[in-house]
């Protein structure tokens, strides 16, 4: 399988990322190397074989449904762009 | 004075404890190294020289008390990846300019908790995505190893030492410096930088696809990645949850053990910690091999492989072979599908990692028309190229239509590699004896890396694997190539049998000796 420019752009844009028509183009010329040298995989025989979710046989740990940790408004944005009263600050979202 | 700064950990906790230096000494020593070393290899992005010297000032109380932990005094660099509470906390990245977590990861905390003293935050490559530290945006780090050139000298006397070999004719060869910088691998490049050129005691590194044991590998220096879920996950900053883990660089095998020892824990706010007691690495040090079954791979013997490397590679064989180990050959068939493999999986749980980084919440913020303009500009410019190649393809094998021919594929694949591991453990294999990488350290810029990113991916062809199974792996340098670079070989181990990683390393590092750059900056 190949990407185009059109794929690309898509792409991007699920990703979040502004590309330039020249980012776009170096791109889907780098992310068709990479899928050309993943093709490989399509060889393996994987008929029966369950996929990997977990390296280690464990249980999922769980832990109580209890506060354990809170009142820490200052500190969580603390370290963002612009706020206010402890609100982070966006661009208008909603006319 | 002796140059503190060259004491292995081990040899300055046992001054520490014995009283003959202190804390404010050797931390001292190091700030110095690095104020004149640092213009130069750019192994740290920040230094925290106040914070290091009241973090001494308060282990020499300790030690003065007799109450200091396991690495009282022991000055160590921490990769950026690492979150520490009130100090630059970046993964080396634009989009986290800023950013001082209030918080400290729990590998930092541990090491802390033993008495352990921050010199500063090591650069990286950005979001620990690369194998040569290029891609960091504070600029790449340099290898304090450089290739060298042997020259036969006549003697006059018969002399031994300085690095020397003596001819039967008395003719000495000496080995002349190039000036072509060298990378010092990745993503943990700081770190092995650093720990090489004496710029730190010991580093934390953490790996993914070989970030530890790569960079080791190209500077000399020892680095093991430790099982999935020995290390907690907790406060660093998330390339790909299902492969990182944190581990040590060190100078030596003893140190890495020290390291990892303090590290390790078991951590109630990773889910994926696993709940087992971390033994005392240290005391599997010097433990006999003899009937020790170490398993050698031949997938591991890949084209174009320089004709060093194989040799290596024998020499650790007759190594362990001769401390009493049994050599047999094994089949690891799935080799091959772990790097492809590794570039699905690694790059879809990184573009979902990465996708918190928004513009919103910490970092950089770049102004839009609306707000989904605002994430686009923040990410395109907060990102450097191979980071959003690989949020890209992470999108992508992860979009509609496409996640069963990609990423369910690719777990299918990593399932036969795990089991491909587990039918040589079944099989009596103690450990797998392998190279750590294709090649030595290569050039700053190298040009094919630059046109090609598959190229630069095959950096990790023989630890990828390791990730992929969550096994330990442990990366302890072997010998000089014919260009007096330093190479490395890798232990693979059963999961959280580390302990017999460090008794085997111990062997190789005992015949093969340890190395050091000549020192040019």
């Amino acid at each position: 399988m190949s990407v185009d420019l059109q794929t690309v752009k898509r792409v991007a844009h699920l990703a979040r990322i502004a590309v330039s028509e020249e980012d776009a183009e170096r791109m889907t010329g780098e992310l068709n190397t990479i899928l050309g040298f993943v093709e490989q995989l399509n060889e393996v025989d994987v008929s029966g074989v369950e996929p990997m979710t977990s390296v280690t046989p464990m249980e999922m740990k769980k832990r109580l449904d209890i506060v354990t940790d809170g009142n820490k408004a200052s500190d969580i944005v603390a370290n963002a762009p612009a706020t206010e009263e402890n609100f982070f600050l966006v661009p208008k979202v909603v006319e | 004075m002796s140059d503190l700064t060259h004491l292995t950990i081990s040899e300055a906790r046992a001054r520490l404890r014995g009283k003959e230096i202190t804390a404010a000494e050797i931390t001292e020593a190091y700030l110095q190294a690095i104020e004149r070393a640092n213009p130069v290899l750019n192994a740290y992005v920040t230094v925290t020289g106040d914070k290091a010297r009241d973090m001494a000032k308060a282990s020499d109380a300790k030690l003065a008390r007799g109450e200091g932990g396991a690495l009282e005094g022991i000055p160590l660099g921490i990769k950026d990846l690492f979150g520490t509470k009130g100090v630059h906390t970046q993964a080396c990245s634009h989009v986290l300019d800023g950013f001082e977590p209030r918080y400290e990861s729990t590998v930092t905390a541990n090491l802390w908790a033993d008495g352990a003293v921050m010199l500063g935050k090591l650069n990286m490559d950005e979001f620990a995505m690369g194998s040569s530290n290029e891609t960091s945006y504070y600029g790449p780090v340099i290898n304090p190893w450089r290739r060298s050139r042997l020259d036969t000298v006549v003697m006059p006397t018969t002399h031994q030492g300085d690095g020397g070999f003596v001819s039967a004719g008395g003719a000495k060869t000496q080995r002349t410096l190039d000036n072509a910088q060298l990378v010092p691998g990745g993503s943990s490049g700081g770190s092995a930088s650093a720990v090489s050129a004496f710029l730190c005691a010991g580093a934390t590194a953490t790996d993914t696809g070989g970030s530890i044991r790569q960079p080791a590998a190209f500077t000399g220096t020892v680095g093991i990645k430790p099982t999935y879920g020995r290390c907690s996950r907790w406060g660093i900053v998330a390339f790909a949850s299902s492969l990182d883990q944190a581990g040590p660089i060190a100078r030596d095998v003893r140190d890495a053990a020290i390291l990892l020892k303090s590290m390790a824990s078991v951590d109630p706010r990773d889910t994926t910690s696993v709940d087992r007691p971390v033994p005392d690495y240290e005391a599997a040090i010097g433990k006999p091999i003899k009937g020790m079954k170490v398993g050698i791979p031949k997938e591991y013997r890949v084209d174009g492989m320089p004709q060093d490397i194989e040799a290596l590679w024998q020499k650790g064989i007759a190594w362990l072979k001769e401390a009493g180990a049994e050599i047999v050959d094994i089949s690891l068939p799935h080799t091959k599908y772990a790097l492809p493999a590794y570039y699905i999986v690694a790059p879809a749980e990184a573009s979902s990692n990465l996708a918190r980084y928004d513009g919103v919440r910490y970092g950089l913020r770049v102004p839009g028309k609306d707000i989904v303009d605002m994430y686009e500009k923040t990410r395109a410019a907060g990102f450097g190229r191979e980071v959003k190649r690989r949020i890209m393809i992470g999108t992508y094998v992860l979009s509609a239509g496409y996640y069963d021919a990609y990423y369910l594929q690719a777990q299918k694949v990593r399932t036969l590699i795990k089991r491909d591991f587990e039918n040589v453990f079944a099989a009596g294999v103690d450990v797998i004896l392998t190279p750590a990488t294709p090649s030595a350290a290569f050039g700053v810029a190298d040009e094919d890396m630059a046109s090609d990113p598959v190229k630069m991916y095959l950096n990790d062809i023989f630890t990828v694997t390791v990730n992929m199974a969550g096994l330990p792996g442990i990366s302890v340098p072997a010998g000089l190539d014919a260009k007096g670079l330093p190479l490395g070989l890798q232990l693979i181990g059963r999961p959280f049998d580390e302990e017999t990683l460090f008794q085997t390393a111990h062997v190789i590092e005992q015949a093969a000796g340890t190395f050091q750059p000549e020192k040019w900056w």
